[in-house]
């Protein structure tokens, strides 16, 4: 039973860092119907902006408090919002008209493009690099089961970050235009929704919440390196998939479940290896019978 | 608007063509063309950058003193010797590329390399079929040498690290029940885990719970609260320092108090600046300790030390250093550079005198030596004791 408890613990904290990671991918689907391959490598290079930002900030801030963790934070998500904008108007806006699959290769030649720089041992270097305590680490024991500090510092921060996404998206007047983009981009600039600028803002918000997820990862797991977005931005993906791409709440719960089914079979002896086959395979078990995704609906195509 | 953003794409294109194409590290090292003749060229193979990086870049720094020294003696048969060194990023598939172009483009008389079993596996048939002698200096993996009659090492096996590893923690750590943590993407650490296991279960231990990992992973907490319900009296992590470091780190957070123990993939400088004091008062066998050792090895910490900016040499480097003697020596016994006749030197190698201990080639084409076991104490790496083979 405090086995069953710590993997679940376990497997929450990571999901909640998919989910983050998971709402980029869809969001830009919702918004430009194609993958950005790219998302997984702006969520290494947030964990990288906190590993710089996080010396900077303690020169001001005392080394390991709240208040310099959510500013190492913010910084990072500000930064990675700012290149995420930037990717999106280098590699895919002269694009735009161009069929999606030339956009989809450009993805993936961005997302190569960061991973090799970065690699270059005048950028990042290839070697893992050891992450810094942003805030006091505690461990809690309750009962047999362990709960960190930072375990708990995930899913708080994952579950504001949703509810600001919620807020964003379904409140605001640009969450609306995104919407409306989404459901038909010629109607929504016919009234008057200014179509450049809501597509920067979508690729803003995705790789800021991308930055978050990277920073918690960080925190949790202690090493980045220029290749940790690889693995982890196809689970995300996967996860989007699994929650019904384009659909928000399904990609946070997709990236829940994800990262709990890969905790659980991760910790049964024999089965540990198969960790992220297990996970693809129930991914291709929920496909079969719900093809659009848990929360996604079907959409028929008109010809 | 659209024409200078294109050209623009097309400059970042062509800067990302160039970053990606800037030669890799062909750089010769260790003096010209000294005494008569042409030089004599070695080439290796080596992590200088990626996951494995200390280690690469530990044996290269071995590998180039004694280079420098040697060369610095006059040389081999009178002639200089020059090193050609290729970075295989730590990654599969490199290896094949940089030994297929230092036999074929560079024309090496032999090839040393590398630290890591699985990346030698995969350059050993080149140069077997190549019929040019490689010489690993720490690749401990049995299956190493089995490629072929060309394929050296200057270290010892799993076999016999395994045996070590499992003896220290039955009869030094009285430990009964233990827990085996394997990564499944290295070769070393699955020879290893296997040899560890058998041994260990010899000596009457039992393996309460066996988990996989694949190298590079971030996330061992599934694996390591299983191994925690399992409740062992030690943890075997036959891994590399990376992951054996992030290891710690998480087990700590999760409360596994019990002491865990890894071979020689441990000994590097990033187990303790990413581990910190998680890897505190863990175990680990390796090839040899600047603290105990004959002579020569006093003469080489000097001498490694001057020549790297005050840096300590680890048992990395040490073979590192040994795999060009043993080179050198079978070269200059050969009377000749020629593949076959140095091949026939190497394996006649016998009582040679080196930093991490005397060496002799088996037939086996293994050299057969004492491993050190270490403990980590306030981030060092203190001596416990030596073992015989």
């Amino acid at each position: 039973m405090t086995e069953f408890l710590q993997q679940l613990i376990n497997g929450l904290a990571l999901g909640a860092i998919y989910a983050l990671i998971a709402l980029g991918y869809t969001m830009v689907y919702g918004v430009l119907r194609f993958i950005n391959f790219a998302h997984g490598d702006v969520f290494m290079l947030g964990a990288f902006a906190g590993y710089f930002l996080s010396p900077l900030v303690n020169r001001v801030l005392p080394a390991q408090s709240y208040a310099g963790g959510i500013i190492v934070l913010v910084l990072a998500m500000a930064i990675c919002a700012a290149l995420g904008m930037l990717i999106e108007i280098l590699a895919y806006r002269p694009l735009r008209n161009r069929p999606k699959l030339t956009v989809l290769i450009t993805a993936i030649g961005v997302s190569l493009f960061i991973e090799y720089t970065c690699q270059h041992r005048a950028v990042f270097g290839a070697a893992p690099r050891n992450f810094p305590d942003l805030i006091p680490a505690n461990n809690w024991h309750l009962g047999g089961v362990v709960l960190s500090s930072n375990q708990v510092i995930v899913f708080v921060t994952t579950l504001l970050l949703l509810a600001a996404l919620r807020f964003i998206v379904q409140r605001t007047k640009v969450g609306t235009a995104m919407r409306a983009v989404a459901f038909n981009e010629q109607a929504a600039a016919l009234m008057g929704v200014n179509i450049n600028s809501i597509i920067s803002f979508t690729f803003g918000l995705g790789s800021a919440l991308a930055a978050a997820g990277g920073i918690l990862f960080a925190m949790n797991y202690a090493s980045i390196d220029p290749l940790m977005g690889v693995q982890t931005g196809l689970k995300a993906f996967v996860a989007a998939v699994f929650g019904g791409i384009g659909n928000l709440p399904g990609a946070a719960l997709g990236g829940v479940i994800m990262g709990v089914v890969e905790t659980f079979a991760g910790g049964i002896p024999g089965l540990s290896n198969y960790r992220d086959g297990i996970a693809f395979a129930i991914l291709i078990g929920v496909l079969i019978f719900r093809p659009a995704g848990l929360l996604g609906k079907v959409q028929t195509e008109k010809v | 608007m659209n024409i200078p953003l294109k050209s623009f794409l097309w400059s970042t294109v062509a800067v990302s063509l160039v970053l990606l194409s800037s030669p890799g590290c062909n750089k010769p090292s260790g003096g010209g063309d000294g005494a008569g003749g042409e030089p004599i060229k070695v080439g290796q193979f080596a992590s200088l950058t990626g996951k494995e990086a200390t280690f690469g870049i530990s044996s290269d720094e071995g590998t180039i003193l004694a280079i420098e020294e040697i060369n610095a003696a006059g040389g081999v048969l009178g002639r200089q010797l020059k090193l050609l060194t290729e970075d295989t990023q730590s990654k599969a598939g490199e290896p094949a590329t940089v030994v297929n172009k230092l036999i074929a483009r560079d024309g090496v008389v032999a090839i040393l390399g590398e630290v890591a079993s699985s990346r030698s596996l995969e350059a050993a048939p080149i140069c077997q079929q190549s019929k040019v002698p490689m010489v690993s200096p720490s690749s401990t993996n049995p299956k190493v040498t089995q490629v072929g009659d060309y394929i050296f090492r200057v270290c010892y096996t799993d076999k016999f690290q395994g045996d070590v590893i499992a003896n220290f923690v039955s009869k030094s750590l009285k430990a009964k029940k233990a827990a085996i943590f394997t990564d499944v993407k290295s070769d070393y650490s699955k020879g290893l885990a296997k040899y560890i296991k058998d041994k260990f279960l010899t000596n009457g231990g039992t393996i309460v719970a066996e988990l996989d990992f694949n190298g590079g992973d971030k996330d061992f907490k599934a694996q390591l609260t299983a191994i925690k319900a399992a409740n062992p009296d030690a943890v075997f992590v036959p891994g590399y320092y990376t992951d054996a470091a992030l290891i710690c780190v998480q087990a700590k957070q999760l409360g596994l108090t019990a002491p865990f123990v890894g071979g020689d993939g441990w000994e590097s400088e990033k187990l303790t600046e990413i581990g910190k004091d998680a890897v505190e008062n863990q175990y680990f066998s390796t090839h040899y300790h600047p603290d105990v050792g004959s002579e020569l090895s006093k003469k080489f910490v000097e001498n490694y030390k001057k020549r790297w900016n005050g840096k300590t040499p680890d048992a990395l480097a040490a073979c590192g250093y040994d795999s060009v003697l043993v080179l050198a020596d079978a070269i200059k016994r050969a009377g000749s550079t020629d593949g076959q006749k140095i091949r026939d030197a190497l394996a006649a190698t016998k009582d040679l005198q080196a930093v991490t201990g005397k060496i002799t080639i088996d037939e086996n084409r293994d050299a057969n030596k004492a491993a050190v076991i270490l403990q980590v104490k306030d981030g060092k790496y203190k001596y416990l004791e030596t073992v015989e083979p």
